[in-house]
């Protein structure tokens, strides 16, 4: 198609057929936490008919990139699109981190009594407002009783070592697997950029090797953060755990899931680029990938600073 | 081979027959259309609820519903106004004006723009769904608070949050798609500084959208984590905070309400230009006045909690922020005057709903400046008084902007005019009902009566009658609203490609009734200059 041209597609089935994917695994989820038997099965048929949608919607799209139609108008609009998309998702991030600085730098300071909140000593005499004691606070510790006798907060369970001086390394040690996961995940970053350097010089056998060490560094990432939600609910550290353990599983589980999708979009890349889709010039979908993977990489750097380390 | 348009064959996809035209579709027009329709849908039944909740105050004392179903009222009426009518229209104007005014064919990514508003019935469906539920709808207003929408809601609740996000996709997907439209597929001669305003308001709205929306499903996200998976966001016996939610809230609810405001300051100011018969006055001063106040909308959230136990600098700041403003709203309202200023002006009815616009828009804003000083608003919160500020912005300015831009462009979706005559009846019922409506509001407020109740003092029960009277007046005028366009799609009289002699804008060198796809080939520069709205 030549450059003076527009293009616009015809009609299209997938976005319906996605619209019934995505509402059937909502409402299947909901019945699920509700209690239906039936909740889960439909949230899997919501969920296949997504996964259908996508591989149908990108397959067509793939067909009509690789057959030319497409100008470079086209792509411009992808790149706006694909760029907007990583912003929206750097704002959703940004509401977690938002509660996590609230949490941490206002309202769990207000409760221990800081500025003038004049009641915190008589409802909760024996609490102490120190972030990283708020991980130990035990679940299901606040019993009835104490709801109705006033004394609201749970106490931290705080382990021996002192109750004043709870340290990051106490809850999670950011210099044990943390640490080597911002190393694997910047790595990867490395890697994926010698694999663009790869595409545009054309070599392929290059771009493929680049291309098998980023996933296998993301997949690696991965394992090591399960092996590391394993410890962290064998000491106690769970979802449940007050604020601190819904901030840290909240925010470090949606980085986690953000991996994932992009580990499956690399492995996508992969194939596409052994199949030659790609050529020096002519590859967004490589690169949509690629900044969506530096995007999950940022967004990792300030976890380990904020979550980990501080 | 699926392309369509192109500029040098005359091959060209006309609409498929059938309903499979309006599932399939890819074209902005249709899409515009869908979203039109679907919000007026919304629309009329948002206020059918809103017809539940008055005929409920227009006595004291509880007359025809529980307490709770009152609140369930209350709290859909909210979110379907806010959700499925005022958005999804201002997308649909996007959808349909966007690609004609900056000469192009079609928005930048057809297939997405189809999938943002698919979507829609699907969540609005979710949404009324909750009606139907055991425990009934969500109860807990629409700015749904922590605790209210996480302890003590019903299980409803959960399918309202799934619904909030898939508005949420929506929304994205439309605002992206806008974005990359108007700078990927605006005519290669059209400068920024060229575009018309409501261009430049939907860009900056867009901005505003991507920067909220993701935020809003934060937020719902960790209702549903706090809510299910015993999760302490919002519970201080975790260590978390209600008021944390309110924050959370605001950051997207603040810039939320000019997604909801700014496309109607493009709406006017393509409007009043044209009936004025003169440029619009400071065009480039209305392009910088829109961006800061979007960008002032991201810092000002907390004059919505001026009664949480802020610390006082921080009510200060939030004060003094929201008070800035007024500044960029004053520079537009200022402008339209001056445009008006010495014009030939003649008042037809998109005209007659433009001038009450920055009328009873400015009373809105009037009012939500005085909310927005602190110590004031320690007697104004939470009562009748802020009902009326934003129904004044919402109803009278969203609203009035979308009725306006329906008038102002429907010769050109249908190539027919409407019945005038009738169209000015309408608008002196809706513009005289709605302030019996709403004005009295204010007194109800200042005097002390909340909002969110179903029953209230004897001292409130008079200005309340006027105001339900006013309420079912205003309903009723929609029939007569409904009526006109039907009429005027079925039977208008065929009409010119520039129906308004003052009109400018490249829509207007279109067919009288705009083909399929806008421009198959970009507008010259010498077309550009001369449908400019500002020279």
């Amino acid at each position: 198609m030549n450059e003076e041209e527009y293009y616009v597609p015809e009609g299209t089935y997938w976005p319906i057929i996605g619209s019934i994917g995505v509402s059937t695994l909502f409402v299947g989820f909901a019945n699920q936490m509700h209690g239906a038997e039936w909740g889960g099965s439909v949230m899997a048929l919501g969920f296949a008919i997504t996964v259908f949608m996508m591989f149908g919607w990108f397959g067509q799209v793939v067909n009509e990139s690789t057959s030319g139609i497409y100008n470079k108008q086209v792509d411009r609009s992808f790149r706006w699109g694909m760029s907007w998309f990583i912003f929206s998702e750097v704002m959703f991030f940004a509401a977690f981190f938002g509660a996590l600085f609230y949490a941490r730098q206002l309202s769990v300071p207000w409760l221990g009594g800081a500025d003038n909140n004049i009641f915190t000593p008589d409802l909760w005499n024996a609490f102490s407002a120190s972030w990283h004691q708020m991980a130990f606070l035990a679940p299901g510790s606040v019993t009835d009783t104490a709801l109705q006798s006033g004394t609201v907060m749970s106490f931290p369970v705080v382990p021996a070592s002192g109750i004043e001086t709870a340290t990051p390394a106490m809850v999670v040690n950011p210099w044990g697997l943390p640490a080597l996961n911002t190393a694997l995940l910047l790595a990867s970053g490395v890697t994926l950029t010698y694999a663009h350097h790869a595409l545009r010089a054309g070599n392929r056998n290059q771009i493929v090797g680049w291309l098998v060490a980023t996933i296998a560094l993301g997949a690696a990432f991965l394992g090591f953060q399960i092996m590391e939600y394993g410890h962290a609910y064998q000491e106690g550290l769970k979802l449940t755990s007050g604020i601190y353990g819904s901030t840290f599983y909240m925010l470090t589980g949606f980085h986690g899931f953000h991996v994932t999708v992009g580990v499956i979009m690399l492995t996508v890349i992969l194939y596409r680029v052994q199949k030659g889709h790609f050529n020096a010039d002519n590859h967004f979908g490589f690169e949509g990938v690629a900044w969506y993977w530096h995007f999950v990489d940022v967004v990792w750097l300030g976890l380990f600073v904020f979550v980990y380390w501080l | 081979m699926t392309t369509a348009t192109a500029s040098h064959d005359d091959h060209h996809h006309g609409p498929e027959k059938g309903l499979m035209r309006w599932i399939k579709t890819t074209n902005h027009k249709d899409i515009g259309t869908l979203y039109l329709w679907f919000a007026f849908s919304m629309l009329l039944i948002g206020g059918a609820l809103a017809m539940g909740i008055r005929m409920e105050l227009l006595q004291p004392g509880l007359q025809l519903m529980e307490p709770q179903f009152f609140n369930q009222l209350t709290t859909m009426h909210g979110l379907i106004m806010v959700f499925g009518a005022i958005m999804p229209a201002f997308v649909g104007l996007g959808n349909w004006l966007i690609p004609m005014m900056i000469g192009a064919p079609d928005m930048a990514l057809p297939r997405m723009n189809n999938w943002s508003f698919w979507i829609l019935p699907f969540a609005g469906g979710i949404l009324l769904s909750t009606f139907f539920m055991e425990g009934g709808a969500p109860a807990f207003g629409w700015t749904f608070y922590a605790p209210l929408s996480t302890t003590f809601a019903p299980d409803s609740t959960d399918f309202f949050i799934f619904a909030v996000h898939l508005l949420g996709f929506s929304s994205i997907m439309g605002a992206i798609n806008i974005i990359a439209t108007v700078l990927n597929m605006r005519a290669p001669d059209m400068k920024l500084m060229d575009m018309p305003l409501f261009v430049w308001t939907w860009l900056i709205t867009s901005f505003l959208l991507i920067g909220a929306m993701p935020v809003l499903a934060g937020t719902v996200t960790m209702m549903l984590t706090d809510r299910n998976f015993g999760t302490s966001f919002f519970d201080a016996a975790g260590g978390g905070d209600p008021v944390m939610f309110q924050h959370i809230f605001w950051f997207f609810g603040h810039p939320e309400v000019y997604i909801m405001i700014l496309p109607a300051f493009g709406v006017i100011s393509h409007i009043i230009p044209t009936f004025a018969r003169k440029p619009l006055f400071g065009y480039s001063s209305m392009v910088y006045a829109t961006a800061s106040i979007a960008f002032l909308s991201y810092i000002v959230w907390a004059h919505h909690m001026f009664l949480t136990g802020m610390p006082v600098a921080g009510e200060l700041y939030f004060m003094y922020a929201t008070m800035l403003i007024a500044v960029p709203t004053g520079v537009k309202v200022f402008n339209w005057i001056s445009t008006m200023w010495r014009g030939s002006m003649t008042f037809e009815t998109p005209m007659l709903w433009a001038i009450s616009f920055v009328f009873l828009f400015t009373i809105g804003g009037f009012s939500g400046l005085m909310l927005g000083i602190a110590p004031a608003d320690i007697q104004y919160h939470d009562t009748y008084f802020v009902v009326a500020h934003f129904h004044y912005v919402l109803v009278t300015g969203a609203l009035w902007s979308i009725i306006a831009a329906t008038f102002y462009w429907l010769p050109k979706w249908t190539g027919r005019m409407y019945n005038e005559g009738l169209a000015k009846v309408h608008f002196w019922w809706a513009v005289i009902s709605v302030n019996v409506l709403f004005f009295p509001q204010h007194f109800l407020g200042l005097a002390g009566m909340p909002r969110r109740i179903p029953d209230y003092s004897l001292q409130f029960a008079d200005f309340n009658m006027i105001s339900s009277v006013g309420g079912f007046a205003f309903g009723a005028s929609f029939i007569l609203f409904t009526y006109i366009v039907v009429d005027c799609i079925r039977n208008g009289k065929p009409t010119t490609s520039r129906p308004w002699e003052g009109a400018k804008g490249l829509e207007w060198t279109l067919a009288p009734k705009a083909d399929y796809h806008s421009f198959n080939k970009p507008p010259s520069r010498e077309l550009i200059e001369a449908e400019s709205q500002h020279s």
